[in-house]
């Protein structure tokens, strides 16, 4: 199926992706044909067949004790954030 | 003394023990290989000479002292995927161009202990997404082979680094045969695990039911002797799976005669290059040599596992790549206007092309009013794959194919239609949406270029898979050869 520009549009203010305006003609023409390529699952006979969605069937998600195991690493992870103050995370304001 | 770039990782471990030669002189030769090959091959993204030969010279003295592990002073590579703490851990992207990991990913903390010396971080596809190492922000990396090619990817750097001797051992991941797949280009040993076999904790997150780290190494001894060190269950992988590991390098030995060989059929469609058929089909009369039986297999829906992994690969990309906003870490745009501009632009300028449009497929597939027809569809035809897999699985012991359907393309020959790339993985996608461990090794050559075998066992079955690896090439020599100009 072939996606019009402003589907396209949508997909990306969806994902958060700012695009240049050269790039949506790229995206948009690839995109589609990949969806046209995996559009060939439709002919497959999947009647009562459970979706899989992990490799290993029959694990299931494992549970642990109620117990405190990690400890509080915060100063050392925010020295990879792009900006901080007083252990907090700074982004532009958002209520007015 | 001279050229220890050669000896395999298990020499290696073995001369370091014997005190043959020191982890500090061992280290110094492949320092000197890396950067002396960088300008060219471009495997790494950074190297930690200095940390790597203070790690030498600690090992050294632990091996003085009688003490060390399987692995003490032996020099290894990390795919840059592999959080290493206090180490930058790009994921060959802008976005994380400027992350240092605050912690070591349990594959890196295991191969630590087990006394492994890292020089430094491979060059791999952004986000381990592409199959050519074209989609580096560091630059693609060249084949050691013919610099005119690509490597294979996403792994490119690691496959590349071992290819070239300028490291006998080096971890990777594999999502869709970016272990596999590279190794067969490189002409190396290349061994995925089962999904949960190792931790994924700390290793960059793409496709969480596909992911898996594995080897890159010259043999598949060599392989088994690094996967018993990076195996096993790890409380903070919630996918991890309780299974006792076992000795890998013990069952090397355990003979092939009587095993039930499955040739897939499907492997052998119209696509495969006629010499690559070839190459396989004589190693297919090796293994009968060896007392194998051959027999038909068919695995009736593979044909589609690529539409399938191609719908669950970015449909776990873009929720897992979801995390880079621009705000806890990674790449951030210049004077947000508000916030999500700062999402949007951080975003933007941060992921490469592919990642943006694998990130915008799933986004696609998983929205409202297309989850069912993609998504639910897709997980569905996966399960028909891994009963395909489990059916032909009752009558034979391993399955076996090409890795790739040619050799070594060359640079820039795929960029400009990712349907062609994608298809580069069909005969490698299937092990993963089953979970199943598999292994490439050299298995011939055409036109100088390498060409890789495959062999793809039942889940835990990675003792079996090595020990068929290794009984081939105790009688080939294929995976001995080296590059002109690095041996």
């Amino acid at each position: 199926m072939a996606l019009t520009r402003e589907q396209l549009a949508t997909i990306a203010t969806l994902a958060r992706l700012e695009l240049t305006p050269s790039e949506i003609p790229v995206y948009q023409e690839s995109l589609s044909r990949i969806l046209e390529f995996v559009g060939a699952l439709e002919r497959a006979d999947t009647a009562n067949v459970t979706p899989m969605a992990h490799p290993l069937p029959g694990l299931t998600q494992r549970l642990r004790a109620d117990v405190v195991t990690e400890v509080d690493c915060h100063e050392r992870y925010q020295l990879n954030a792009p900006l901080t103050a007083a252990g907090l995370y700074l982004v532009p304001k958002v209520i007015e | 003394m001279s050229a220890l770039h050669t000896h395999t990782l298990s020499q290696l471990a073995e001369g370091l023990r014997r005190k043959s030669f020191s982890s500090v002189e061992l280290v110094g030769e492949l320092l000197a290989r890396i950067e002396k090959s960088q300008p060219l091959l471009n495997a790494f993204i950074s190297v930690t000479a200095e940390e790597a030969l203070a790690a030498a010279r600690a090992a050294d003295r632990t091996l003085a002292a009688g003490d060390g592990g399987a692995l003490t002073g032996v020099p290894i590579a990390h795919k840059d995927i592999f959080c290493t703490e206090g180490v930058r851990t790009t994921c060959g992207s802008r976005m994380l161009d400027n992350f240092v990991s605050p912690y070591d990913a349990t594959v890196v903390a295991k191969l630590k202990r087990a006394g492994a010396v890292m020089l430094g971080k491979t060059n791999m596809d952004e986000f381990a997404m592409g199959s050519s190492n074209e989609n580096s922000f560091y630059g693609p990396v060249r084949n050691p082979w013919n610099p005119q090619l690509v490597p294979g990817g996403s792994s490119g750097g690691s496959a590349a680094a071992v290819a070239a001797r300028l490291v006998a051992g080096a971890t990777a991941t594999d999502t869709g045969g970016s272990i596999r797949q590279p190794a067969a280009l490189c002409g190396i040993t290349g061994m995925k695990p089962t999904y949960g076999r190792v931790s994924r904790y700390g290793m960059v997150a793409f496709a969480s039911s596909l992911d898996q780290g594995g080897t890159l190494t010259a043999s598949a001894a060599d392989a088994a002797l690094m996967l018993r060190e990076m195996a096993g269950f790890d409380p903070r992988d919630s996918t991890s799976v309780e299974t006792p590991v076992p000795d890998y390098v013990a069952a090397l030995a355990e003979p092939i005669a009587g095993l039930r060989v499955g040739l897939l059929a499907e492997f052998f469609d119209k696509g495969l290059d006629p010499d690559n058929e070839r190459c396989v089909r004589e190693a297919l009369k090796v293994f009968e040599s060896l007392g194998a039986q051959v027999t038909q297999a068919s695995l009736p829906n593979l044909p589609l596992s690529v539409p399938v992994y191609y719908v669950v690969a970015p449909a776990e990309c873009s929720s897992n790549l979801a995390r880079y906003d621009g705000v806890r870490f990674g790449h951030r745009c210049e004077n947000p206007r508000d916030l999500n501009d700062l999402y949007r632009r951080s975003r933007g300028e941060g992921f490469g092309a592919e990642v943006k449009r694998r990130v915008m497929t799933g986004t696609y597939v998983l929205s409202a009013g297309y989850y069912d027809a993609y998504y639910l569809k897709a997980q569905r035809v996966r399960a028909l794959i891994n009963e395909d897999f489990a059916r032909a699985f009752n009558g034979v012991d391993v399955l076996i194919g090409p890795t790739t359907p040619t050799p070594a393309f060359p640079i820039g020959a795929k960029t400009s239609d990712p349907i062609t790339m994608y298809l580069n993985d069909i005969y490698t996608i299937g092990a993963n949406l089953a979970g199943l461990p598999a292994i490439s090794v050299p298995c011939g050559f055409v036109q100088g270029l390498p060409v890789g075998l495959q062999i793809v066992g039942p889940h835990f079955s990675e003792a079996r898979v090595l020990s068929a690896a290794h009984a081939f090439q105790r009688v080939t020599d294929w995976h001995t050869r080296i590059p002109v100009g690095y041996a």
